[in-house]
């Protein structure tokens, strides 16, 4: 029953991924992108954390791009007012997007040799467990994090501001 | 008798039936078929009241009325509407995206469903008991703005367009305080189910117990859920006078009904969430020592408790409505990000230090 889940959520996740590139009008590419964070949501609970799943529903389906779609309704992007690209602005993104895709191989090759997840504590993901990892082994990571939010908070904020003195 | 004061025999005997007829994995169907009729239904049935409630409540606070001629005392006045919107014609505008203009109507319809799944509606009735049920409710009523947003832009309307900006923008700001006030309890109760929250609140109910921390928390949710609800005074949304309807001004007939029924059943969730980590949802009323009083408090069946307590709430957000007249959108969003958030912020650490030094009861 799990194995037909996962390899439908899979080709959900990489069919809604190829549709956000396809597709030509900016708000569909979002709704598909959204789609996709859907797809690996349900991941995540097939991997039995469900905390995970909730914060990745909330995070990027729920306020990234809500965002997104906000300034995307907006400015009322189309086809007519789509800022026109030079050849070697797209010989470029091919470039480095064919090179993203080498180091996200390459980083995956190492998996292989990872227990399989059945032979973790099945209740790892759940959020008792998740917390008290955040809070004692990742501690300094977790409140680096924090700093970094707030930091960017200010920024926006500043950016924000009318009148800059 | 024992039938209505818990529902796990009634459950317990209908999975039974179902294990000795079929296979385990039919049987899971079958009972996902049955859970999501009853939803549907309650759905339904929810969507009918409320719509009386609201036109008699409205009616009462104005010294009018009300609906009165459809049935006795009007009470099929909204059975009559409901088929009235059913016999109207539903148009799409001819520049609008037609996918997507009518998908919308029904995200937001599934995503009010969803948040039902977590919520205990009395001993044994639950539809799944999630270990995170809170947070859960909160995911899947931040994806509403999705469906919001998409009902506007596809309307091709600039009216439909603001009044979605406005929806959304609302919506995602009081989540944060409605969170943050939610997450108070969770700290009081030390559990995110909603099941082991109304088993906490068995002693008395968090509102009582939590001492001022909670009131304020209390008080801060049914402000945050009354403007996520984008009912008056926050109904910026679809300020009639200025946005001719909100994101839903292109919509007619059934479609329009759908996001009426959505508004609706998002306010039973937010009454009963409200209900549940603050009024004990359907634990009795009970007081420390009274045992005589707590046991005439026992023979109220749980369901009615729930029931009870969801729709005091409910008539009080329908008070709301007719009390506080509508605020402008910068007052709207001042009073989020000045005044609810900060204080939510301070109430939460006030609380971490109840809980840490255990003064409550």
């Amino acid at each position: 029953m799990t194995i037909y889940l996962f390899y439908f959520l899979s080709f959900l996740a990489i069919l809604c991924g190829l549709m956000v590139v396809l597709e030509k009008n900016p708000v569909h590419s979002v709704l598909y992108l959204i789609i996709t964070f859907f797809a690996i949501a349900g991941h995540y609970i097939l991997l039995n954390a469900q905390f995970l799943a909730v914060v990745h529903v909330i995070v990027y389906a729920g306020a990234i791009m809500v965002l997104f779609l906000f300034v995307i309704m907006l400015l009322n992007l189309n086809k007519e007012t789509e800022p026109h690209k030079t050849n070697l602005v797209k010989f470029a993104a091919v470039i480095s997007a064919g090179l993203l895709l080498v180091v996200l191989v390459a980083a995956l090759r190492g998996t292989e040799s990872l227990p399989s997840p059945s032979t973790i504590n099945a209740d790892m993901g759940l959020v008792k467990n998740l917390g008290k990892v955040l809070f004692n082994q990742f501690l300094l990571p977790f409140e680096t994090a924090s700093l970094l939010f707030l930091a960017a908070m200010v920024g926006a904020v500043m950016l924000g501001k009318r009148d800059i003195k | 008798m024992k039938y209505i004061y818990d529902f796990s025999f009634l459950t317990s005997k209908i999975h039974n039936w179902f294990l000795a007829h079929c296979s385990s994995g039919w049987t899971i169907l079958w009972e996902m078929v049955i859970v999501g009729l009853c939803a549907i239904t309650l759905f339904v049935v929810l969507g009918l009241i409320f719509v009386y409630m609201e036109r008699k409540v409205a009616a009462f606070m104005q010294f009018r009325l009300g609906p009165n001629r459809v049935g006795p005392k009007g009470t099929l006045q909204a059975v009559a509407d409901t088929v009235k919107l059913l016999m109207k014609e539903g148009f799409t505008p001819q520049a609008a995206d037609m996918f997507l203009f009518n998908l919308a109507p029904f995200i937001v319809l599934s995503v009010s469903m969803l948040a039902l799944a977590p919520l205990p509606f009395a001993k044994g009735l639950q539809i799944y008991d999630i270990n995170i049920g809170v947070f859960y409710i909160s995911a899947v009523s931040s994806i509403s703005v999705i469906g919001i947003l998409i009902a506007g832009w596809a309307s091709n309307n600039k009216y439909s367009l603001l009044g979605a900006m406005r929806s959304g923008a609302q919506i995602v700001s009081y989540e944060l305080s409605a969170g943050l006030s939610v997450i108070a309890i969770v700290a009081f109760a030390g559990s995110m189910s909603l099941s082991d929250i109304v088993e906490s609140q068995r002693t008395g109910w968090w509102i009582f117990k939590g001492h001022i921390p909670a009131v304020i928390a209390f008080v801060i949710f049914i402000i945050a859920g009354t403007a996520e609800l984008n009912r008056a005074p926050f109904d910026m949304a679809e300020a009639e006078s200025e946005l001719t309807g909100g994101f839903h001004t292109e919509y007619t007939g059934m479609r329009f009904a759908m996001f009426f029924l959505a508004e609706y059943v998002n306010m039973f969730v937010v009454c009963a969430i409200g209900a549940t980590l603050f009024l004990g949802g359907w634990m009795p009323l009970h007081f420390g020592n009274l045992s005589g009083f707590n046991h005439i408090m026992d023979y109220v069946p749980p369901f009615v408790w729930f029931f009870g307590k969801t729709f005091f709430l409910v008539w009080v957000i329908m008070w709301f409505r007719w009390t506080f007249p509508r605020l402008r959108i910068d007052q709207l969003l001042t009073l989020e990000w000045k005044y609810l958030m900060p204080i939510s912020l301070v109430n939460m650490i006030i609380v971490a230090f109840v809980v840490i030094m255990k003064w409550h009861f």
